[in-house]
């Protein structure tokens, strides 16, 4: 209960002080520092592991959920600034303001992993979505990034309202918005039709934060329009938000009542949708964005399972789902030395060009389709095991199935990697650039080789959901 | 541990992948074969004591077990039985082999190339050894890769179709595999093959999870209509990728079926049987037909592996103590004679960079050698008594006319055009008029012979002493066999049964239903 134990959000907090100061101060060289500060926030958050809490009127809560998603939060923005700084010799438009926007989203979803009341948790996703806002048009005189950045608030502005609008029947009907008071209560259709309304409108925020069939419009394009690390930070980080949050309600729901079926129909829509539009795209970031369209509904087994066998894989996914994804994006970002878009072409012969980006983006693919030994094959077993002892016979079927079509768009990265031919020249890499991608790949190996004891840290997360 | 207090598998499973890594940091690129080929040495030797395997002792030998993720019930845990010991021997055996063989062949990307042998031999015995049910998914799918690049990067000029065409294939085939491993925790409450093999399960989830799993291992084997991408493999694929290919991954369809279908599913797999039969038999007739119009002498080889292997099935789904040994028998027959002859396929390609037979006619006058050893392959193929094949397929064949003898009938055709298609290939590359010879194709050299030499002694050894083999794999087979039908029966499975009726039965044991315990218990 001391101001000690919020230290994984402090950190964050000083970090972006001190990015404000240099950005005032006209300073540049934050990248020399920002990577080691935001590595030194992981270990804080490490350290932080075992907090536990209650602050404001109990509307904020530090448990073994919160501080599992503080961790991967943290994680997740050190690579981020990890991929930046490899390449910042070359590069004027990573300044300190850019960085601060990004840690000030970040923030924004640590608070979310700890609010457990319904109103604080619409702030602290607002506090991170008004970042990102600000960030996505940052491209230079680009126009696509301004077509993203307007897409991305209009988009996100309509949700927020619908997200608003559904509060108030939840408020209406059920006089509270403390979510341990409200998984008290009954859930079904029959007994609170309005509340479960609610519930369903004030969940398609956090789908569209997730890029949920059908909230995914937005994806494919902001990722194609926005700066490569900004899409890396929008296509990673966020989702941790929307996850932590839909694991937090969906332990209201007991398998195969209606919410949980509208969960499994979207996820399985989700994949299905994302997969298909996946296979046609020829630019990286537009297929990792309808990648992630079907990432997204994969987490949904999870969810819709709603057991605690459930929450703790779709926890663990999201750790998975964001350092295989990362990997990928380290890639993009560091083939593209000018900031452009690379596209399928463009990896012709990259295993000449660059023998280590090719096999660390080999590992980041067959990971993303889920084949072992990688972090992406042992998420989708827990998620598989978790829906098919939950009954979701169909969905199981329909995810496997899944992972067949998206095989082909996955090793069409591969295939132009390894066996296409280029006449372009070696790309320049450097060593400590490299080694971090190789950090990157060796951890997905390692979680897919020994997931048991990430996995119990998300499994004490999703028991303490479900006593 | 295990009984040499050593822990054998772990050792092989590990070390090509540890040298394939320590590859990766190899700034010389011919520095890569010798590692390679000491570690395939080195391999054979530590293989060494898994012949000390005893066939009368427990039923898994080698054993070793490890926690994993403890919280989902998966497990490190390996071990041999007289299943998996032959594949096993035959992986190890295939790794200095292939290095030998493409050690011209290969010319470009050399580190890469074996760097991909060594995965490839890593995974391969993982999927033979391993006892975990997810252990063994992980091995299955993880060589998927290498192999995809082996034939992406060294293939022929189709090669990005084969390849492609390849990984969908089984990767597809595959996916169902993973629902019913998945279906097969909460039913059984474990992950453990040995624990899932004693209990068992009503008839209707073991007919769905028989068809999820016969799926994936009829397109690895491959059986007759799911057999269209081996024969664009095998063509496009580099002579070791062919040779891995034949020898090692069609077996393990068939190993697949042997260690799951059997003993998990019994009452299915009986069920199922007249149709498997039929499919099998089609796949030796269908497989045969084909070959005997091929001009590519790959492609040929490769349509009779589509009917060797239909041999195999057959036997195992005649549920018989001889045709199931002869299956066995059969699947490590292939792997050393089409290994051979794909292996021989490479060294003629590299002379005369054609694989038609009319560009590679008439050599039995410059060529002797190298015709004596083609020779024995293709009369090991054709089942001449004597050589090894023989002995397998006859034993298969006893099984089908002890069984039915219509079925006998029906596969007693695939035999003799096996001889009609491999005599005449034999014929014209021996004896044809010669079209494209040339004075600079010399005969065969020391490293060829090296390479050949081990695998046309087996083709003897296994032709003129079978005994041993097959009194090694038959107690595992009996084991196997009457565990079966005692699952059956105490399921009160009657053999004219309708469908109907079948699909009432509910599991002999009170474990249908995994507890409720188990259930919460896994967060």
């Amino acid at each position: 209960m001391t101001i000690s134990s919020l230290l994984p959000e402090l950190w964050l907090l000083g970090i972006i002080c001190a990015l404000f100061l240099a950005s005032i101060n006209g300073r540049r060289d934050v990248l020399s520092w920002l990577p080691a500060a935001a590595g030194l926030g992981v270990l804080v958050a490490a350290m932080g592991l075992s907090a536990r809490g209650e602050f404001f009127l109990a509307t904020y809560r530090l448990d073994a959920l919160s501080q599992f998603f503080k961790l991967i939060i943290s994680f997740g923005f050190t690579v981020v600034a990890g991929i930046a700084a490899a390449r910042k010799d070359n590069r004027q438009d990573l300044t300190p303001d850019y960085f601060m926007l990004l840690g000030l989203s970040a923030w924004g979803l640590m608070l979310l992993a700890s609010c457990v009341e319904l109103v604080t948790l619409y702030l602290a996703l607002e506090l991170s979505s008004y970042s990102l806002y600000a960030l996505i048009p940052l491209r230079g005189q680009d126009r696509r990034a301004a077509e993203a950045g307007i897409k991305y608030i209009l988009f996100g502005a309509a949700v927020t309202a619908l997200a608003l609008f559904g509060l108030s029947y939840i408020m209406a009907a059920k006089h509270t918005t403390y979510i341990a008071a409200l998984a008290a209560t009954s859930w079904s259709f029959d007994d609170a039709p309005l509340a479960v309304l609610g519930l369903a409108l004030f969940l398609a925020g956090f789908f569209y934060k997730l890029a949920l069939f059908p909230f995914h419009f937005w994806c494919p394009d902001v990722y194609q329009g926005a700066k490569n690390e900004t899409a890396a930070y929008t296509a990673t980080i966020p989702k941790l938000g929307a996850v932590v949050v839909l694991v937090r309600l969906a332990a209201f729901f007991a398998p195969h009542m209606e919410l949980t079926t509208i969960l499994a129909i979207l996820g399985a829509v989700s994949m299905t949708v994302g997969n298909l539009a996946a296979l046609v795209q020829r630019d990286i970031k537009r297929l990792l964005g309808y990648s992630s369209v079907a990432h997204a509904g994969y987490v949904m087994l999870g969810l819709a399972a709603g057991s605690a066998a459930g929450l703790s894989a779709a926890a663990f996914y999201s750790l998975a789902y964001i350092l295989m994804n990362l990997t990928a994006f380290y890639v993009v970002c560091t083939m593209a030395a000018g900031g452009e878009n690379p596209s399928l072409e463009d990896l012709d012969g990259l295993y000449k060009r660059a023998p280590g980006l090719a096999m660390i983006l080999a590992v980041a693919a067959f990971a993303l389709v889920g084949l072992p030994p990688t972090a992406g094959f042992t998420g989708k077993l827990f998620l598989l095991s978790a829906a098919w002892d939950q009954g979701y016979y169909w969905l199981v079927i329909v995810a496997v199935l899944n992972t067949a079509i998206s095989i082909y768009y996955y090793l069409g990265m591969v295939r132009h990697a390894y066996t296409g031919e280029s006449e372009a020249s070696a790309l320049a890499v450097p060593r400590s650039s490299l080694v971090f991608g190789s950090v990157l790949a060796v951890l997905v190996l390692l979680l897919g080789a020994l997931p048991a004891p990430v996995y119990d840290l998300a499994a004490r997360a999703g028991t303490q959901l479900h006593p | 541990m295990t009984q040499y207090g050593f822990p054998v598998m772990t050792a092989l499973i590990v070390l090509p992948l540890a040298a394939a890594v320590a590859l990766l940091f190899l700034r010389q690129e011919k520095l890569a074969r010798l590692v390679t080929l000491g570690v395939g040495i080195l391999e054979c030797l530590l293989a060494l004591p898994l012949l000390g395997y005893a066939p009368n002792g427990p039923a898994f030998q080698f054993v070793e077990h490890a926690a994993w993720v403890p919280a989902l019930g998966m497990s490190y845990h390996l071990g041999v039985d007289g299943l998996s010991l032959y594949m096993i021997l035959l992986t190890v055996l295939m790794l200095p082999l292939c290095v030998l063989g493409s050690w011209t062949y290969i010319s470009k990307r050399i580190t890469e190339f074996h760097f991909c042998l060594l995965l490839m031999t890593s995974a391969c015995i993982g999927v033979f050894a391993a006892l975990d049910f997810v252990l063994f998914y992980v091995f299955w799918e993880a060589m998927l890769v290498p192999m995809y690049l082996l034939i992406a990067v060294w293939g022929g000029p189709r090669r990005r179709y084969a390849s492609i065409k390849f990984f969908l294939y089984t990767l597809a085939g595959s996916t169902l595999l993973l629902a019913a491993i998945v279906a097969f925790r909460q039913v059984g409450g474990t992950f453990s093959i040995p624990e899932l093999m004693e209990k068992s399960y009503s008839f209707k989830f073991q007919l769905w999870a028989f068809l999820a799993m016969a799926l994936a291992f009829a397109i690895k084997v491959p059986m007759f209509p799911f057999h269209t991408w081996l024969p664009a493999a095998h063509v496009e694929a580099p002579a070791a990728g062919s040779v891995l290919l034949a020898a090692i991954l069609l077996k393990m369809g068939t190993y697949g079926f042997l260690r799951f279908c059997l003993p998990l599913t019994p009452a299915a797999s009986v069920t199922a049987a007249p149709f498997m039969i039929a499919i099998s038999v089609a796949s030796i007739l269908y497989g045969g037909c084909i070959a005997l119009g091929q001009s590519d002498i790959k492609k040929l080889i490769a349509y009779s592996s589509v009917a060797h292997m239909g041999f195999v099935t057959l036997g195992i789904f005649l549920f018989s103590l001889k045709s199931v040994s002869g299956a066995i028998l059969q699947m490590l027959n292939h792997g050393i004679t089409t290994g051979g002859l794909f292996m021989m396929i490479g060294l003629l390609y590299e002379r005369s960079h054609s694989r038609e037979i009319s560009d590679n006619q008439g050599l039995g006058k410059f060529m002797p050698i190298f015709m004596f050893l083609f020779g024995l392959f293709s009369f090991s193929s054709l089942a001449f008594p004597g050589t090894n094949s023989f002995v397998g397929e006859v034993l298969v064949l006893i099984g089908a006319f002890q069984g039915n003898v219509w079925i006998g009938f029906a596969a007693v055709p695939g035999a003799m055009l096996a001889a009609a298609y491999m005599l005449r290939l034999l014929q014209r590359v021996t004896w044809g008029e010669p079209s494209a010879f040339k004075s600079s194709w010399k005969d065969l050299g020391v490293r060829e012979w090296a390479t050949l030499v081990p695998l046309a002694l087996l083709v003897f050894y296994i032709g003129l002493a079978p005994a041993l083999a097959i009194t090694t794999i038959e107690p595992s087979i009996d084991r196997t066999l009457s565990a079966m039908r005692a699952k059956n029966q105490a399921m009160g499975l009657t053999k004219d049964m309708p469908l109907a009726e079948r699909l009432r039965l509910p599991a002999s044991l009170t474990v249908a239903k995994a507890p409720d315990s188990t259930r919460k218990e896994l967060p």
